[in-house]
């Protein structure tokens, strides 16, 4: 750091220096006075001998190698002088430099805090994974996570492997807590063993779910997530080792993970190991979630031939039961993909954030281009000084440096008063994007950000400040000392540069208005579809789980949950209740049935098609608003008598019987062996896993179900649905809560929501992403118009005394607006062809974000053609009445 | 801007001569040039600015460094002094010198065409 000192004592050095060669003039000239010479000879010999002081002085200065440094700062502070001289060209400038690099820092901040940072895990680049195909299983391409683990596999998988250096299963749920305050039901996680040893997060207190924990009907232990043991227990270190009642069993506390840790996306407050009973696994039962941590050096493709080497393994070694065939499962042709975990966890957001971000992008060129064309305007008034320091000896590339350290100190401010328009614009984006946006805790400006954001502050300016240098830092400047300025008019070429931005700029501004409109198009084409269910907003939805621990025998279920549906439509205001093991569009894994229908003939060994089910309740289609096609709904009595009748969506019954009328009456099955279910009735399809989505085959099986003789099987875990025009206010939800706890008080109420906020948020990442595009199309258009706004303003200004002269000779007032909206008018309509071109090829990169519309949808670009034509003329015309508004005599007098 | 080109002299002669005349006994500016000139009988033509860009370079290089002090005639003089690294810089300067001497001699003696 020698020249750092050497730097800030430089004052002091030049100091010495000059005052080193006085003391040697002086020694000199006394000398030849002592030798008879007179004083003033004296000093004029002594310099002479000594030469040119100044020149000496500038050498020596440079012997220490600062100058190019002086000159910068010397280029710095004249342009921080020029800045403040100009405080609205500054403003302006600022501004738009601020707000374009502000909304660029925020949306870049997402984007590395969700798709470029490793995940939040010690071991994360080592994470994928365990995901799975079956192409061979059919109906099974409806699954939207492939084909998941079944605890068979999990135990074959675990302990075959020769790549994986730890590997576990784990799936969410939900438990009921008791005991603390109200029943609560909170979220779970149940893991294997080999989850947490995968990821590799320490817990914060206590210790891990070990294998000992994995004892089936064992003393079950817990961990606590960090919010949970905040909210219930205070963050109180002491809670280790005391008892939690889950499911109304008492739970042994062994330890609390870090504040942010998920488990993948799942979001928990208590962690349960999943105690598989190896006596009791089959091969079947795929719903886990598989996940491993890759031993030193394997790669994916090792690890994936790995699984391929081990899937035989697991047909031998486990079966179905007696008189299974496992080799059935070869004809499913499983095949591993596994991928790594950050892909899991990012899912279908990243390309979203990229389009988002490349828009924002090209926003930022807009107000470059913007910025640029001020500049021009500025250097232009000027020449004379840049001619001026021209002729006075300074160098073409010191002027196009000078010019540029203005543009890039331009930039730099404006990038930093971006970064605080960015904190804001975060938090703007979290509260505004996906509310499951993956990994949205993580987002925060770090340095990668800042990095950004000073490239993107010194590129830009280099970009704006580059054409108006390399434009008028030219040896021709020396031309400008000759005119006066005085009687300058406007050549055509002066004008090319600034046109051609407004050009770019016009284009640019139609490929994000077209984007912008093909996302409205989008979500207007998502309204229309109808989803499966009505009037969203007065469709009251609680999910409440009776656990077998609280109400073992199925029958008791049955009659709460029955109870709970008649307390509800006590309510005053309450139309209908019912319920199902899951409405559309919840997002809670779904269950699949291989389903067999009475008169088809199946070979030997064939499994048929998969197709999700569902348990209903009666009642349940009327509450939702589907459509009954054919048939009716099911019965109390029916329910309690445990009749084999069934219901199924309108695409199977046409699928598998033609036509709804004619399922009536038909019989199906889920399995050889079991006995035949009556169709009752027929519903309409429903758009289980999206509006975008394409609605799947539903088979809706009774909410208990199960030989009469038996004790059954009643779904435990199901979402009321109340429909009442009081829906989501809360004194409605007060007398919700205080019925359901009337029939059983333990009962706690979980996602308590209108089948509204469901609704947006499957359609989340589509509205994100219009307000995304909206925001960002109409700055385009914004700036745009600025643009060619100022574009025809200087062109007014600049023509002032010919608009006189051509008035004064008799021109109508209204050929000379024509001739400036014409100006316009053409700017406008090549930059609309352009941005034509440019969106035509562009908007195929968002192909897969629109649902109903092409990505060359000529309306969009009709429309966005004739906004952007309007808005130009409107911005040309306010200053060409200017112009028309001049008077002559003023105008000529004005020189 | 160039560096200044010594009339006489190649490019670092001035620093060479300076480190020498530092070796035998610390000097001010003014005195450097004296010696310099009265050394080498004022064969050798120096226009006296030129030194300071020279003790400037030295000084950066840290082959001297420089303290204020008073002259033996009592006026305030800037002194300067060969430091370790100077004496070893001079000592290669002189002997590469005196081989690129030794060279040229060869070359211009008469004897060998």
């Amino acid at each position: 750091m020698n020249w750092l000192k050497q730097l800030l004592l430089r004052r002091r050095i030049y100091d010495d220096l000059d005052e080193e060669i006085v003391l040697h003039l002086e020694e000199r000239t006394e000398e030849l006075v002592a030798g008879g010479m007179s004083g003033k000879e004296a000093a004029a010999a002594a310099r002479r001998e000594f030469g040119n002081v100044l020149l000496v002085k500038e050498d020596a200065r440079e012997a220490w190698g600062w100058r190019r440094l002086e000159e910068l700062f010397a280029d710095l502070s004249f342009g921080l002088r020029m800045l403040r001289k100009n405080p609205g060209f500054a403003a302006v400038g600022l501004l738009t430099i601020a707000i374009g690099i502000g909304a660029n820092a925020a949306v870049f901040s997402v984007v590395n805090s969700v798709l470029l940072k490793p995940l939040n895990y010690p071991n994360a680049e080592e994470l994928v994974a365990l995901h799975q195909i079956a192409p061979g299983a059919a109906g099974l391409a409806d699954f939207r996570d492939g084909l998941l683990l079944s605890p068979s596999m999990y135990f074959t998988y675990a302990e075959q492997n020769r790549t994986f250096q730890s590997l576990g299963v784990w799936i969410s749920g939900t438990a009921n807590v008791t005991g603390l305050a109200e029943p609560e039901q909170v979220r779970t996680v149940e893991v294997s063993d080999g989850v947490l040893e995968a990821l590799g997060t320490p817990p914060i207190v206590g210790r891990w779910l070990s294998a000992a924990d994995q004892i089936p009907h064992g003393p079950e232990r817990v961990m606590l997530s960090y919010g949970y043991w905040q909210r219930r227990f205070g963050g109180d270190r002491a809670v280790i080792g005391r008892n939690i009642t889950v499911d109304s069993l008492p739970r042994e506390i062994v330890g609390v993970m870090p504040k942010g840790f998920q488990l993948v996306d799942a979001d928990f407050d208590v962690l349960r190991p999943v105690a598989f009973e190896r006596g009791k696994v089959i091969l079947a039962g795929f719903g886990f979630h598989g996940i491993a941590q890759l031993k030193p050096g394997v790669t994916i493709a090792e690890a994936n031939a790995d699984i391929t080497r081990m899937l035989p393994t697991w047909m031998d070694s486990w079966s179905n039961g007696p008189g299974t065939n496992s080799r059935i499962y070869e004809t499913w042709k499983i095949t591993p993909t596994i991928r790594p975990l950050k892909q899991e966890v990012i899912g279908n957001v990243g390309e979203m954030l990229w389009v988002v971000m490349g828009t924002i992008g090209l926003v930022m060129l807009i107000a470059c281009a913007n910025v640029a064309n001020l500049l021009l305007v500025r250097v232009e008034a000027r020449q004379q000084e840049l001619a001026v320091r021209g002729a006075l000896g300074a160098g073409w590339a010191r002027i196009v440096r000078s010019l540029l350290v203005e543009s890039v100190l331009l930039g730099l401010m404006g990038g930093a008063l971006g970064v605080c328009l960015a904190y804001w614009g975060v938090r703007f984006l979290v509260v505004l994007g996906p509310a499951h946006l993956p990994r949205l805790e993580e987002i925060s400006i770090d340095a990668r950000t800042l990095g950004f954001t000073l490239l993107l502050s010194v590129l830009s300016s280099l970009l704006f400040g580059l054409l108006p240098a390399l434009k008028y830092a030219g040896p021709r400047t020396l031309q400008a000392l000759g005119s006066t300025g005085r009687t300058i008019s406007a050549s055509r070429e002066r004008h090319r540069a600034r046109n051609l931005l407004v050009v770019v700029q016009m284009a640019m501004a139609v490929v994000l208005l077209v984007s912008a409109g093909l996302m409205i198009r989008t979500f207007e084409s998502l309204r229309t579809v109808d989803p499966g269910f009505t009037d969203a907003s007065h469709l009251q939805l609680m999910r409440i789980s009776i656990p077998e621990t609280l109400v073992a025998e199925p029958e008791r279920v049955t009659r709460i949950q029955n109870d709970i549906v008649d307390k509800l439509q006590a309510i005053p205001g309450v139309k209908s209740v019912g319920f199902a093991s899951q409405m559309p569009m919840e997002g809670y894994d779904s269950d699949w049935d291989a389903i067999y229908a009475q008169d088809q003939t199946y070979s030997e060994g064939e499994i048929p098609p998969l197709r999700l089910y569902k348990h209903v309740s009666p009642g349940f289609f009327e509450s939702s608003g589907t459509r009954l096609i054919a048939g009716r709904e099911l019965t109390w009595s029916e329910v309690y008598g445990r009749r084999p009748v069934v219901l199924v969506s309108e695409n199977l019954a046409r699928e598998m019987w033609g036509a709804p009328s004619a399922t009536i009456g038909k019989r199906l099955r889920e399995l050889p062996n079991t006995p035949w279910y009556e169709v009752i009735g027929v519903v309409q399809d429903v758009r289980e896993n999206g509006v975008q989505e394409k609605a799947p085959e539903i088979v809706y099986w009774s909410s208990w179900v199960g030989d009469p003789h038996e004790a059954g099987y009643a779904w435990r875990t199901v979402t009321f649905v109340v429909r009442s025009d009081r829906a989501g206010t809360q004194s409605f939800l007060n007398e919700v809560r205080q019925a359901v706890w009337s029939v059983n008080s333990n009962l706690p109420l979980a996602s308590v929501r209108t089948m509204r906020a469901v609704y947006d948020k499957s359609v989340a990442r589509t509205s994100f992403t219009l307000v995304m595009l909206g925001i960002a199309g109409a700055m385009a258009m914004a700036l745009g118009m600025i643009g060619i706004y100022g574009v025809i303003s200087y062109t007014v200004s600049q023509r002032r005394r010919e608009i006189g002269i051509r008035l004064a000779l008799g021109a109508q007032r209204g050929d000379v607006l024509k001739m400036f909206l014409q100006q316009g008018a053409k700017l406008a309509l090549l930059g609309v062809a352009i941005g034509f071109g440019a969106a035509f090829g562009l908007t195929r990169l968002i192909r897969d974000l629109l649902f109903g519309v092409t990505s060359y949808d000529p309306v969009t670009f009709a429309a966005v053609g004739i906004l952007l034509f309007i808005v130009t003329l409107l911005a040309c015309y306010l200053p060409a009445r200017r112009a028309i508004l001049v008077d002559p005599i003023v105008a000529l007098r004005y020189e | 801007m160039k560096k200044p080109v010594q009339r006489d002299l190649f490019p670092g002669a001035l620093e060479m001569m300076i480190l020498r005349m530092l070796q035998r006994q610390p000097l001010h500016g003014y005195a450097l040039v004296q010696q310099i000139k009265r050394t080498s009988d004022d064969l050798l033509e120096i226009e006296e600015g030129s030194l300071y860009p020279a003790l400037q370079r030295l000084l950066k290089a840290e082959l001297l460094k420089a303290e204020w002090g008073t002259s033996s005639t009592n006026r305030r003089v800037r002194i300067y002094k060969l430091t370790a690294a100077g004496a070893k810089h001079l000592q290669q300067e002189v002997s590469s010198f005196e081989r690129m001497l030794e060279g040229i001699t060869r070359v211009l003696s008469p004897g060998e065409l």
